[in-house]
C-alpha cells in the first residue's frame, strides 16, 4: 500500500459518498409516483415476485390506457428482501420522489407495515396493508393514515370458522370439536390467535396453538403433536417454505387435505406445487379471485405483454398472488381516482390519496367496467372503517389451480370489530394519538 | 509532512497517559467529532438520519460492545441478537412501566439487564472455547428471542407482541417515538457511541483490558501469571453485553422504533460479527469502520446500480450479493487483518510521506 | 405455563401410558436428525481437512439444488443431471481454492471464516441471477407414501434418506481413516506449514475436499429440496445443523450422525412433551442447550479430537 493508492483510496470514498445522493428527477409532465416496496430475493422471494408483478402489471395497464384521468403513474420498485430495516431505507428514499410525493406505500411486510404506521402521522403518506399488518388500523378515528381493508386477519379468522360451522352441519355442531392454528411464530402469524381464542369459547370448539418458528423448514414435532392431537379442522397461518413443508407433512400423516385451511397468505402456487400430488384438496382463503378468466387480463396479456412490457412471464398472470398484487393497484388507482373528483385531475400528493382511500367507494358496476366483475367485493370505505370487514371465500387446490369452491362468507363483525376497537383505543392511549370524530371535520 | 511527532514531549504522567498522544491524532479526533455533532445536524437530510446514519451509529456501538468481548478478551460470541433484545425489551418495560423516567437512566437499566444476562450465558466460556464456544451462545440467542416472544408480560399482553417505542422526552425534546426529529435520534445515538467508544479506548489500556488480552492470547499462561480467568472472562462478557444491550434499546427506541422478535434473529447475530472482523478485531477504530462497511456499502451498491446504471432493481440486488461477497474477500486478501489495520498502514504511511526513505 | 405437576409428572404418566405413540415421536426425531446430519457432515468435512468453518454450507447446498434443478428443466434425464451437477460442484470447489483459498493460506481460523460468508453472499447472488428466485418442485422419484408398521406410521422417504446418510457416513470414513488421501487431509487440518514442509500437496488437498463437500451438499440440498422445494430458504438449512456439530465435534464424521440422532430426538421428544406447557415452538433453543450441557462434559464434542493445550 503506498501513497497513490492511498489517494486513489480516498476518492473512492468520496465516490462513495456522492451514492448516498439521491439523484434527483429529471423534469417531467405531471405524474404520480407510486413506490413498490418489493422482495424478489430472499427466502419469501417466490412469495414476493408474482405479487410485484402482478402491482406492476396493472399499472403499466393503466399508464398504456393513459393514466388515471389523464396522469400517468410512476411505478418505482424497491427490494426489501422482506427485511424490516432495508424496508424502512426504502421508505424514506422514495417518500418525497415525484412533483407531488409518494402516493401511497404497500409495504407488503408485516414488520415494516409496523414501522411505516408509526411515520404516517409525521409524514402524512398513507399507507395500505391490503389484509395484512396491524389489525386494529381497521379503526379509521385512530389510524386515520392506515388502511387495511379489504379485511383483515380477525375478519378472516372468523370466516373461516363460520365456513368450518357450515361443513360440519351449523355453528352449534362446533361443540366439541378441535380445530388446530398452525401459525408461523411471528408478530404476522399470533394475528388470529386471540380472535380464534374468543371464538373457541363461544361456539365451544377445542382450539390448539401451535407455532412453527421462522423459517420452518423442519415441523416434525409440530405435526406429529397433530396427530396426536386428531383434529377436525386444521387453520394455518404460514408463510413462505413454511407452507409447502406442513402440506407434505400433512399428507405424510395422512391427515384429510380437504379439512386444511391455509390463510390467505398460505394458499398459493409456490405452496402447493412443491408438494404435488399430495396437496390435492388443500383449502385456502381468498379476499379475490383465481385463473386469469376476466377481462382484465386479456388486456394485460395483450396490451402490456404485447408491447414487451410484462414484469414478468406471461404464465405468470392469474396466479394467486399476481392476482393480489392486481386487485391492490386496482384499489390504489380507484382512490387516486375518487380523489381527483375532489381535488382535481393533477397529480395527486400523500394527503390527497389518503382522502381517496377514505371515500372510495368500488361498486360492482365500476368492478365490471373494469373488467373484474366478480373478482372482488364491492367495497366502501368510510373514515371509522378503514377495514369493512369483508368477506372471504375458500378455494381448492386441485392439482393444476386453484377454484373456487365457497359463496362470500361474511365474518362476524360483531365479534371482531368490537376487538378492533378496544385495540384501537389502547394504541390511542399509549401513543397519545387524537382520536377523530369523524363528523367530516377531521 | 504533517503527521508528524517530533518535537512533542511528554512532560509529565498525564501526557503520557493520554489516549491520543500525538497532537495531530487529538486534533483529527476532535475534528471528526466537531463535524458529526455540528456540521452533519445542519446540513443532512431525513434519508440521510434515518435510512444511513442513525443505523450506522447504532450497529457501531453494538460491534463496539461485541469487539469487547471477541476482539479484546478472545471469546466469540454469537448470542449479541439475543442481547440486544434484552436491552430492547427492558428499555421498553422501563419506558412503559415508569413514562417518567430519565432516558439516560433507562438505558443504563436496560444495558445493566443485558450485562447481567450476558455473565449467565458466560458461564459456558469458562469451560467451552472457540467455534464452540461460539455456537454455544447461540443457546443464548435462541432462548432469549423465544422468550421473548412468547412470554406476554414482556410486550404488554399485544396481540401481535410487536414493541413500539413510546414518545418520551429528554430535557424537553422528544427523543423516541415517531415523532422524534430524526436528528434529534441522531445526536442521541452519537453521543452514546462517542462515550462508549472513549470509555473502551481506556479500558482497554487498564488492568481489566491487559488482562483480558493475555486470556484471549493464551489463557492457561494468563491463568499461571496469576490472572483469574473466571473473573476476566465474566467481566469481559458483562461489561459486552451491558453495550450490546444499550446498542439493542437504541436499536428499538431510536432506528427501528417498533420491533419484533425477527428483529433479534441470529441473522443479526452473525452480522455484527462480521462487521468486526471486516473491521479489525481489538479495535475501537475497527468496530466503526466494519459497521459501516456492512451498513453502508450494500445500501451504496444498490443506489450505484439502481441510481447510477439503472438497473432493476432485482438484478441489482443480485449482482450486489456478488459484489459484497467478493469485495469481503478482496479485503480479507489484501488485509486480512480488517480496515483497521489498513488505518493504521494508511498513518504510517503518512509519517514519512512525502519522503518515504 | 402449566404447574409442576403438569410439568414434569404428566409428560411422563403420558409416555408411559400410549408407548407406541412415543416410538413414534423418537422415529420422528431420529429421521429429523438424519436430516440435520447430512448438513452437518458438509461442515464436518471441511473443518476437518482445512480447519474452516464452513459458513457457506448451507448456501452450497442451495446452490447445488438449483443448479440441478436447472438442468433437469433443460429435459435432462435425472442421473445426468446429478453427474453434471456433481461436475459444476468440483468446478466451484476449483475456482474456490484458486481465488479464495490459496491467497490466504495459513490465516487464522476465524479470517478463513469470514472468508466464507463472502462466499455465501457470493454464491446467492449468483444462483438466484442463474436460476431465479421461484420455488422450484424437485422430484427425483423417491417414494414418499407412509405407511404403518405395527401400529407406527412410517415414512419411505424418511428411509430413503437414512440409508442414504448411513452409506455416506460409512464411505466418508472409510476415506478419511483408511485412505493415503484421507490421511494427508488430517494432517493438513493440524497444520497447514506444517503438511505443506512434507511434501502434502496443499492445494489438490483443498481441491479434493471441498469437492466432496460440494457432494454432500448436493445429496443435503436433494433431500432437503424433496421435501420443501428448491428456494432460498434452503441455504438457511445450515442453522439446523450447528448443534449437531457442537455435540458431534467439529472434526467427527461419525460425530455428525451420532449427534444428528441425539439432538433430532432430544428436540422433538422435548418439543411434543414439554412444548405445549411452555407456550410451544422450543425445539429451536432446546437443541442448543442439549448440545451445551453435553459441551460441559466434552468440550471438545463427543466425538471430536481432544483438545491438548500447552503453554
Amino acid at each position: 500500500m503506498n501513497a497513490k493508492k492511498l489517494t486513489l483510496g480516498g476518492m473512492g470514498a468520496a465516490v462513495f459518498a456522492t451514492l448516498f445522493t439521491a439523484v434527483p428527477v429529471a423534469a417531467q409532465e405531471n405524474y404520480m409516483f407510486l413506490p413498490s416496496l418489493v422482495y424478489r430475493t430472499g427466502a419469501y422471494a417466490p412469495n414476493g415476485v408474482p405479487f410485484a408483478n402482478g402491482y406492476a402489471d396493472y399499472i403499466a395497464l393503466v399508464n398504456a390506457r393513459g393514466g388515471v384521468n389523464g396522469i400517468k403513474i410512476k411505478l418505482t420498485e424497491c427490494e426489501t428482501g422482506y427485511k424490516t430495516d432495508v424496508g424502512v431505507e426504502c421508505y424514506e428514499k422514495l417518500k418525497n420522489e415525484g412533483p407531488a410525493g409518494a402516493t401511497v406505500f404497500n409495504p407488503l411486510s408485516t414488520g415494516i407495515t409496523y414501522q411505516l404506521i408509526e411515520k404516517t402521522w409525521v409524514d402524512k403518506v398513507p399507507v395500505h396493508s391490503m389484509g395484512y399488518g396491524r389489525t386494529a388500523a381497521a379503526d379509521g378515528r385512530v389510524f386515520k393514515w392506515t388502511f387495511n381493508f379489504p379485511t383483515s386477519y380477525w375478519s378472516q379468522a372468523s370466516a373461516v370458522i363460520k365456513y368450518i360451522g357450515a361443513q360440519e352441519g351449523g355453528m352449534d355442531k362446533l361443540k366439541g370439536k378441535k380445530i388446530t392454528h398452525v401459525y408461523h411464530n411471528s408478530a404476522y402469524g399470533k394475528e388470529a390467535n386471540p380472535t380464534l381464542k374468543i371464538l373457541a369459547k363461544k361456539f365451544g370448539f377445542k382450539l390448539n396453538l401451535l407455532p412453527v418458528d421462522h423459517p420452518g423448514q423442519e415441523q416434525k414435532a409440530t405435526w406429529l403433536q397433530v396427530r396426536r392431537i386428531k383434529p377436525d379442522w386444521i387453520f394455518m397461518s404460514g408463510w413462505g417454505v413454511m407452507n409447502q413443508v406442513a402440506i407434505k407433512e400433512a399428507a405424510a400423516i395422512n391427515f384429510p387435505m380437504e379439512k386444511f385451511i391455509g390463510n390467505w397468505w398460505s394458499s398459493t402456487e409456490s405452496d402447493v406445487v412443491p408438494a404435488g400430488d399430495s396437496a390435492i384438496g388443500y383449502k385456502g382463503t381468498a379476499f379475490h379471485g383465481a385463473g386469469a378468466n376476466w377481462p382484465v387480463f386479456d388486456a394485460i396479456k395483450k396490451e402490456v405483454y404485447g408491447a414487451g412490457k410484462g414484469a414478468g412471464p406471461i404464465e405468470g398472470v392469474g396466479e394467486v398472488l399476481y392476482n393480489r398484487g392486481l386487485i391492490n393497484t386496482v384499489y390504489t388507482t380507484e382512490a387516486m381516482r375518487t380523489a381527483m373528483a375532489k381535488f382535481g385531475n393533477k397529480a395527486l400528493s400523500g394527503e390527497e390519496v389518503r382522502w381517496g382511500l377514505e371515500n372510495l367507494n368500488l361498486t360492482a358496476a365500476r368492478l365490471d367496467e373494469l373488467g373484474l366483475g366478480g373478482f372482488a367485493n364491492p367495497i366502501k370505505i368510510s373514515c371509522r372503517d378503514h377495514e369493512t370487514n369483508g368477506p372471504v371465500r375458500i378455494q381448492q387446490w386441485d392439482g393444476k389451480k386453484w377454484v373456487v369452491v365457497s359463496d362470500w362468507i361474511t365474518p362476524m363483525a360483531d365479534v371482531v370489530r368490537p376487538m378492533i376497537e378496544k385495540a384501537a383505543m389502547a394504541y390511542a392511549k399509549e401513543k397519545k394519538v387524537p382520536v377523530r370524530k369523524c363528523d367530516g371535520t377531521d | 509532512m504533517f503527521y508528524r511527532e517530533a518535537g512533542q514531549f511528554k512532560t509529565g504522567y498525564a501526557a503520557d497517559q493520554a489516549i491520543f498522544p500525538i497532537l495531530q491524532d487529538r486534533l483529527f479526533v476532535i475534528a471528526v467529532l466537531a463535524f458529526a455533532f455540528v456540521v452533519v445536524p445542519l446540513t443532512a437530510n431525513d434519508y440521510w438520519f434515518q435510512a444511513i446514519l442513525t443505523p450506522f451509529l447504532v450497529y457501531a456501538l453494538t460491534a463496539l460492545g461485541l469487539n469487547i468481548l471477541t476482539g479484546y478478551a478472545g471469546q466469540i460470541s454469537l448470542g449479541t441478537g439475543g442481547f440486544m433484545a434484552v436491552g430492547a425489551y427492558s428499555f421498553y418495560k422501563l419506558t412503559t412501566g415508569f413514562p417518567e423516567m430519565n432516558l439516560i437512566v433507562a438505558f443504563l437499566i436496560a444495558g445493566c439487564f443485558s450485562a447481567a444476562v450476558g455473565v449467565v450465558f458466560g458461564l459456558p466460556s469458562l469451560r467451552i472455547k472457540g467455534f464452540y464456544l461460539a455456537v454455544a451462545t447461540l443457546a443464548a440467542q435462541f432462548f432469549l428471542v423465544w422468550l421473548f416472544n412468547k412470554v406476554g408480560w414482556f410486550y404488554n399482553y399485544n396481540p401481535s407482541g410487536t414493541i413500539d417505542a413510546p414518545p418520551r422526552e429528554m430535557f424537553g425534546v422528544l427523543v423516541t417515538g415517531a415523532a422524534a426529529k430524526p436528528a434529534v435520534k441522531y445526536l442521541a445515538a452519537l453521543s452514546m457511541l462517542t462515550v462508549f467508544a472513549l470509555l473502551t479506548k481506556n479500558l482497554v489500556r487498564s488492568a481489566v483490558g491487559r488482562s483480558w488480552m493475555a486470556i484471549r492470547d493464551m489463557d492457561i499462561a494468563a491463568e499461571i501469571i496469576g490472572i483469574r480467568p473466571l473473573r476476566t472472562k465474566l467481566l469481559a462478557f458483562a461489561i459486552s453485553s451491558f453495550v450490546v444491550g444499550i446498542a439493542g434499546a437504541e436499536l428499538f427506541a431510536l432506528h427501528l422504533g417498533s420491533v419484533e422478535t425477527i428483529a433479534f434473529d441470529v441473522t443479526l447475530s452473525f452480522n455484527i460479527l462480521f462487521m468486526i472482523i471486516i473491521g479489525g478485531l481489538g479495535s475501537v477504530m475497527g468496530s466503526i469502520m466494519g459497521a459501516a462497511f456492512l451498513v453502508l456499502m450494500p445500501i451504496a451498491l444498490t443506489n450505484l446500480l439502481v441510481g447510477g446504471f439503472g438497473m432493476q432493481a432485482t438484478s441489482a440486488k443480485h449482482l450486489e450479493f456478488m459484489v459484497l461477497g467478493a469485495l469481503i474477500i478482496f479485503f480479507l486478501i489484501v488485509e486480512p487483518h480488517g480496515l483497521a489495520r489498513l488505518w493504521q498502514i494508511a498513518k504510517d504511511k503518512l509519517r514519512l510521506w512525502p519522503f518515504p526513505h | 405455563m402449566g404447574t409442576v405437576y403438569d410439568f414434569i409428572v404428566l409428560p411422563l404418566i403420558d409416555i408411559v401410558e400410549y408407548p407406541l405413540f412415543f416410538i413414534e415421536v423418537v422415529i420422528g426425531g431420529l429421521s429429523a436428525g438424519v436430516m440435520y446430519s447430512l448438513v452437518a457432515l458438509g461442515f464436518v468435512l471441511i473443518f476437518k481437512a482445512s480447519g474452516v468453518f464452513n459458513f457457506a454450507q448451507g448456501v452450497l447446498a442451495l446452490f447445488a439444488a438449483l443448479t440441478l434443478v436447472g438442468i433437469m428443466d433443460w429435459g435432462i434425464p435425472a442421473p445426468l443431471a446429478i453427474l453434471a451437477t456433481a461436475g459444476v460442484m468440483v468446478a466451484l470447489a476449483i475456482a474456490i481454492e484458486r481465488l479464495m483459498l490459496r491467497p490466504l493460506v495459513n490465516q487464522d481460523q476465524i479470517i478463513l471464516f469470514m472468508s466464507t460468508l463472502g462466499l455465501a453472499y457470493f454464491l446467492e447472488g449468483l444462483g438466484d441471477t442463474l436460476w431465479g428466485s421461484n420455488v422450484k418442485r424437485l422430484d427425483l422419484g423417491i417414494p414418499e407414501k407412509s405407511f404403518e408398521f405395527q401400529g407406527i406410521l412410517l415414512n419411505q422417504f424418511e428411509l430413503v434418506a437414512a440409508g442414504t446418510a448411513a452409506v455416506m457416513v460409512t464411505v466418508l470414513a472409510v476415506f478419511f481413516h483408511r485412505t493415503r488421501v484421507g490421511r494427508a487431509l488430517r494432517a493438513v487440518a493440524d497444520d497447514h506449514q506444517a503438511a505443506l514442509s512434507v511434501g502434502i500437496p496443499l492445494k489438490s488437498i483443498w481441491i479434493i475436499v471441498w469437492s466432496v463437500a460440494g457432494l454432500v451438499a448436493l445429496v443435503a440440498g436433494i433431500m432437503w429440496g424433496t421435501k420443501s422445494g428448491v428456494q432460498f430458504s434452503l441455504s438457511l438449512i445450515a442453522l439446523k445443523a450447528l448443534p449437531v456439530l457442537i455435540l458431534g465435534g467439529f472434526t467427527s464424521v461419525p460425530g455428525a450422525i451420532v449427534g444428528g440422532l441425539i439432538i433430532g430426538v432430544g428436540e422433538k421428544v422435548a418439543e411434543v412433551y414439554w412444548g405445549p406447557a411452555l407456550g410451544g415452538a422450543i425445539e429451536g433453543w432446546f437443541a442448543y442447550m442439549l448440545a451445551l450441557v453435553f459441551l460441559m462434559f466434552r468440550p471438545q464434542g463427543l466425538f471430536g479430537d481432544v483438545i491438548i493445550e500447552r503453554v
